[in-house]
Parts: C-alpha cells; structure tokens; sequence
C-alpha cells in the first residue's frame, strides 16, 4: 500500500507586477522581501525600477483613450464586475491582509468587505458624477453652454502605506471611475493584496494599462512618476511630508494636478468617502454654441 | 484696402478720470506709503505718458498687508452671508455707476481700445461681483457640503492684460465665500486696482477685507510665499505659475493657477465663411491678442485654405489701430515696450524659421508701443511661432484634411486653455468638442465670457476655474 503523505507542501505564488495588462517581474530583476507584521518571510515582492515606472506610463496612456471614450455606463459595468471578481476570491484576500497588516480574521474580513462595497459604490459613480458637478450655465446672451467633467489623464498613484488593500481601493478606484488611467505603486510595507488584485483586475474586462500596478520603493518609483511629463496628476495619499514636498515640487515641472496627503491619524478608510477624490481628478470643460435669438426677437411660436 | 469714407476721429474725453501724481499701497482701509518708499512709475503704452507714481510693497508691506487680512478675516467670516451679499451687491452697482471712468482710465493704463473697455471688461466686472454676491447666501446650496468654511487670507497676483476684470475674477468669489484678500496688481496696470479701493471704500467695506499691494515680480513672491497666506489664486505666465507651484508646495496654501495658452480656431470646409472670419479675428486681435485663451493658431481645412485667407486679409485691413480712447479703434497699443520686444522678438523667429509673414497695410503712430496686426502662413508644427504663447496680435495659419489630424494638431501643445471650432455640422461639433484637451471650447463663435461660466486650463494650462458654482471652491474649505 502506498502511503499517502498527511503535510502536502504548497505552491508559492511569484507575486508580480500588473502592467499594461500584462504580469512581468521587474525589468530590474530585483526583489525584495515582504514580511507579515511578526516579521515572517511571505514573498519576494518585485522592487520596480524606474525602468518599470516609464513602462507603467506608456501603458496607460495607451489606455487612456478607449477608457475615458468608454460610455461611463460601461465603466460602472467594469467596476460593477471588479466587485464580483473580488467577492470570488475574498478568502484569499482576507488572508493576504491579515497577514500584511496582522489583523485578526475578522477583522481583515470587514477590510476586504469594505473594500469591495467600494468598488460597488464607484460603479455607481460613473454615470452620475457628470450630473452632480457639471450642467448647463446660464449665461447672459443668447448661447448654450455646458460645462462637463473630463478625467485628467495619466494619474500616479501612491497608495497609503498603513491600510494595504482598503486604502488602495480607495484611492485607485475614483481615479478610474471617472476614466482616468491609474499607475499605482503600492503599499513599500504591504504590497500583496496590491499585487493580488492585479489578477483580479485582468479578469474584470478592465482594459489592460487602465490600472498598473508596481511595487517596491515608493520613493524610488514615486521620484520619476513626479517629474515624468506624461504624467497628468499624482495622488500622495501614501508619500510621508518630507516625500510629498520634494514630489509636489517635482509634479510642477508639468503642472501636474496634485492631491497633497492627508495626515495618516486623519484619514478614516472606512468612512463612506466624498467625491474629492473624484473631482480631484477631473478637469471641467465648457462647450459654447450660439442659439440664435428667436425668444428675444419677441416670437411666440 | 482703404474705403472710400475714412472714419473720423471720435475720441473718447479722458476728463472724466482724475488720476492722482501718486498711489499709496491700500492696506487695513488706508492709503500708505512702501516702508522703504520706494515707487515706481506708470505709464501709458499709447503715449509713453507718465500717469502716476505707484508705491512699490516689499516684505514688510505684504506682511502689513496680509496681518490686516487676518485681522479682518475674523468677523468678514462670521458675517451672515446675506449682509456679504450686500457689499458685493454695492461694490456691482458702484462699478456700473462708475463704469465710464473705469473704462477711461483702464484704456490710458493698459493701452486697450476704449470699445473694449466700455463694452467688454467693464459690464463683465460689474456682473461678476453681481453674480458672486448671489452666492454669499446660498453657499449650503453650492454642492460643496452643507456649511462649507472660506479658508482665510487669500493671496491673489493677477495680469495686465484684464487688470480690473482679473481683479473682479479673483475677489468677487472670494469675499463671497467669506475670505479676506491681499491683492497685487501688475505692475504696468495698477491703477483701476487702486480706483478698486476707492470703491471699497465708497461701498463701505469693512477695513482690512480688501488690501491692495502694488509692485513688480518680487511683491509677487512675497505675498506667495508669505506664511500667513491659506490661499493662492494667480494669473498669468505658466513660466511664473510654475514657479508658484513649487513655491506652495509643502505647504497646506489652496493653489489655483490660470496660465497661458496656444489655442486652436479650427475652421472645417463647410463652416460659414464670414462668420469664421469675425471669429477668428475676435479670437486673436482682442486685446492686440494679448489674451491667454486667444485663438492664435488658426486651424483651416486644407480645401478652404485660399477663399479663408483671402477673406481673413481683406478683413484685417479693414481693422483701425490707434488711439485707444478712440471708439473707433480696433487694435489698441501693446501693453509695454518688455511686451512689444517679446512679440517683436518671437516675429522675427517666426520669419526666419520660414514662415510667411504679412500685415495690412498699417501706420504706426510714433510714440507707444505697437505692433501690426500679422498673419503667418506655411507654418509647420515645429515652427516656435505654433508652440509658444506669443501673447501679440499675431496669428500663426496651419492646415489640416480631416478631423482626426485637425484634433491631433489642436491638441498638439502643453496648453490647453481654449479652442474654436467653425462648422455647420452638430454632430461634428460635439465629436470634435469632444476630443479637444482645452477648458473652454466655442464653436462657432470666440473668446465669450460670462460669470455663470467656469473658465479655466487642461495640462500646463493651470489648474482650477473661475467663474460659475466651479468657482467658488477654489475659495472654500472642500
């Protein structure tokens, strides 16, 4: 009788970057070690060049146009399908972030529910966001003219360092709702919920290079996303002060938009969020067109 | 092309605006002195005429200033937003009553054509604070969160090119919201600035709400980066708008920039011919061009190139330069003799590159600074004259064959302020609208504003828009 073995050995997954819709480790060929809160070894995490960085930007620009072209009903429908997918594999997110953050079980869980239920409160944003904050002006003479939102473009992210997957979703998922293209570098401490969702994300029908995902040093990858000229804004959620300065100081080299960080003891992920980090990313754009004067010459059909 | 009746002269009687030797700095309500009381001139482009001498703020000014804000700032915030209202209210109904001598007296400080003035800056101004003290009540109502906070002192640095009209952009929002403001008015057109805090004071603004400090660049950079300052609005060159970014940074100062621009009149082959004419001539000869959101690179569909141009030179030679206080004038002087040798500078650049240059038939009169309007065609891409903001009367004519490749070029800048499009076609139109990179876009029609109306950049255009309900939070804590 053969004897079955009782301690089956696992499978390591090598965690890799998400870029451009594609899976490749580090052009530098660098890794670093990611350690769950005790300090135990959980993976080797690809620690992005800023080779990769380069790389991230010419994947959503590429992208930026069929995303932001998309109706906005398609979009919801993407980010709608992003829940899904995530809901699917909650188990595995629930361990990844317990594990980076050293939460208990339950805990991690109420982090991952609540990072889906945002996903789910985005899709909802998409084709609503133009109503709430564009409209038609009532100017003084005889035109019609509509202002309306437009994503930005190219946004860098950096995701907060302490809140590895819910604070992650929370920043990247406005900036896609409203149809910018996102490069994220994630959590320095935490990036595998990051990376993990990378996965999640190529099999949500998000188009490839609308979310980029890179992980290593932020401040590392941060510097040449800061300066990069095809970069249209950067979101410093996850730069500490000394950081955020030199990257502020960077991003006007293009006039990049600019979300300053909000003081980590400040910042409550699990609050329902406001559209701030929607609108931060958004550009308005107002359409003139005479209509004649048909009421003014005194016409009463 | 002369016509066969020339216009008369009608000159507009410059009697109506008394205008004082000398200009102190307004700061807590008073007329003062620099510190180190050192001034500087003012002249008039049209004339090189000296109108006044204008106290030039240093540090310690913009301190003095900014301190008088803070001060202010405590009751102007707990005012009730409905007695706001009605300072802003007055300070509209005096500017309307007083319109005609704001209009002289910004026509002799800034070299526009008093048709202008009359018919443009000044009704705009007037209905800017109009329509912002609307607001003062009703902010819960602004989509911004109920109870939404002003953020304290607002530093504001704003161009010559619309020197009363960028002052009636920048505080009319502002003391809405229920900030207090420290304003620095170019230094080639201070006066109507100045004519402001006379209006303050007739309106009976509390003291310190308003303060005015004139001078150059450096009183600029002081009141930026003076510590005390919650919030910066500037105008003007994206060169100094960067500068003013990396100077805020760090820092928890609000920022909203409007910045230059290169922007694209696209005219398509069905497009009303005369009509696009006028447009494109209101788009880059308002304000001798000298506007951020002009249209100076006119984008013509290749097949209309000739019968357009023919079209757009016969109408530039119709236009009159001159005597700005002249209500005949088209084309009024060049702002200063720094901008002249710019646009002069950039011309010739655009000559040697290749371009082809032609003016109408045109004299100059001998003092001032002016410069002809200038069409130039066979301009490439490439050409410095397509790429920088020349900020003159001077159109730069590329062409296209289809829509993509007229977009690909209209985008084809780190700008992006305005553009124009010129069809008979909806569907092209929006298609088109659509896929510009630019804050304001007008078809078939150019260079309209409103109060109502958010104005503002894409890219390295700025960031931020002034005007309508979008205008506000640049002054709020949201």
């Amino acid at each position: 009788m053969s004897e079955k073995s009782e301690a089956r050995l696992s499978v390591f997954k090598t965690y890799k970057l998400y870029v451009g819709g594609k899976f490749p480790r580090s052009e530098s060929g660098r890794v670093y070690e990611v350690t769950d809160s005790k300090g135990n070894w959980l993976a080797n995490a690809p620690l992005s060049s800023r080779k990769d960085a380069r790389d991230a930007v010419v994947a959503a620009r590429k992208a930026f146009g069929a995303w932001s072209g998309a109706t906005a009903y398609n979009r919801g429908q993407i980010l709608y399908r992003i829940a899904e997918m995530l809901e699917g594999r909650r188990e595995q997110f629930v361990r990844e972030v317990a594990d980076a953050e050293g939460l208990s079980k339950s805990k991690a869980a109420a982090q991952v529910d609540a990072a889906i239920d945002r996903w789910v409160w985005y899709a909802g944003w998409t084709d609503k966001i133009a109503q709430v904050v564009g409209g038609g002006n009532p100017v003084a003479g005889p035109f019609f003219n509509l202002s309306s939102p437009e994503p930005t473009g190219v946004v860098a992210v950096l995701a907060p360092q302490e809140s590895s997957f819910l604070g992650l979703v929370s920043v990247v998922a406005p900036v896609i709702a409203t149809g910018n293209t996102a490069i994220v570098v994630a959590s320095e401490k935490s990036p595998l919920p990051a990376l993990s969702l990378g996965e999640v994300l190529a099999t949500s029908d998000l188009p490839g290079g609308v979310v980029n995902v890179l992980s290593g040093r932020t401040a590392e990858i941060a510097t040449p996303l800061a300066a990069h000229q095809d970069v249209n804004a950067i979101d410093l959620a996850g730069a500490d002060e000394v950081l955020a300065k030199e990257l502020e100081i960077a991003a006007a080299d293009n006039l990049k938009r600019v979300l300053r960080p909000q003081p980590v003891d400040e910042v409550d992920w699990a609050a329902t969020p406001g559209i701030d980090r929607m609108t931060a990313f958004l550009e308005t754009k107002t359409v003139w067109h005479p209509t004649g004067s048909l009421g003014a010459s005194g016409s009463s059909y | 092309m002369a016509s066969a009746f020339e216009y008369a002269p009608a000159p507009e009687s410059r009697a109506i605006v008394d205008i004082a030797p000398s200009y102190g700095l307004f700061i807590d309500g008073e007329f003062t002195e620099a510190a180190d009381g050192k001034v500087f001139k003012t002249v008039s482009p049209s004339t090189e005429e000296v109108l006044s001498e204008i106290a030039q703020a240093g540090e310690a000014d913009v301190d003095r200033a900014v301190k008088a804000a803070r001060k202010a700032f405590e009751e102007w915030s707990a005012l009730p937003g409905s007695e706001r209202a009605k300072y802003l209210f007055r300070i509209a109904r005096i500017i309307q009553e007083r319109s005609r001598e704001l209009a002289v007296l910004e026509t002799l400080d800034n070299g526009k054509p008093i048709k202008e003035t009359r018919d443009a800056d000044l009704p705009l101004v007037a209905a800017h604070f109009f329509y912002y003290a609307g607001w003062a009540d009703k902010l819960d109502h602004a989509g911004f969160g109920a109870n939404p906070r002003p953020l304290g002192v607002a530093g504001q640095v704003i161009p010559w090119n619309f020197p009363l009209l960028m002052l009636a952009w920048k505080i009319a929002p502002a003391l809405a919201t229920g900030n207090t403001v420290v304003l620095k008015p170019a230094e080639t057109t201070p006066l109507s600035a100045l004519f402001f805090a006379d209006i303050c004071r007739q309106a009976g603004l509390p003291k310190g709400v308003v303060n005015i400090v004139t001078g150059d660049g450096r009183t600029g950079a002081a009141l930026v980066a003076h510590p005390d300052v919650n919030k910066v609005a500037f105008t003007g060159s994206t060169a100094v708008g960067k500068e003013i970014a990396r100077t805020v940074a760090g820092s928890r100062k609000k920022l909203t920039l409007e910045l230059g621009g290169k922007g694209a009149n696209i005219v398509f082959d069905d497009a009303p011919i005369d009509q696009a004419v006028e447009g494109i001539v209101n788009g880059i000869f308002f304000n001798q061009g000298q506007v951020c959101c002009a249209g100076s690179r006119l984008l013509v569909q290749e097949s209309i190139q000739d019968e357009l141009l023919d079209a757009l030179k016969r109408r530039l030679s119709t236009l009159r330069l001159g005597d700005p206080l002249d209500k005949n004038t088209d084309i009024g002087a060049i702002n200063s003799e720094e901008q002249l040798t710019r646009i002069t500078s950039l011309v010739e650049q655009g000559e040697a590159e290749g371009a082809e240059r032609w003016s109408p038939a045109c004299e100059l009169p001998e003092s001032g600074y002016w410069f002809a309007p200038t069409l130039f065609t066979n301009v490439t891409q490439a050409h410095r004259i397509a790429r920088d903001e020349i900020f003159g009367p001077v159109l730069s004519v590329l062409t296209f064959r289809t829509p993509d490749e007229a977009v690909a070029k209209a985008n084809n800048t780190p700008y992006g302020l305005s553009a124009g499009i010129w069809t008979e076609k909806g569907s092209r139109i929006l298609a088109v609208a659509n896929k510009l990179r630019a804050g304001v876009v007008w078809s078939n029609t150019f260079n309209k504003f409103d109060p109502t109306s958010p104005f503002g950049g894409y890219k390295e255009s700025g960031f931020g828009r002034e005007g309508g309900r979008h205008g506000l939070e640049a002054y709020l804590d949201v």
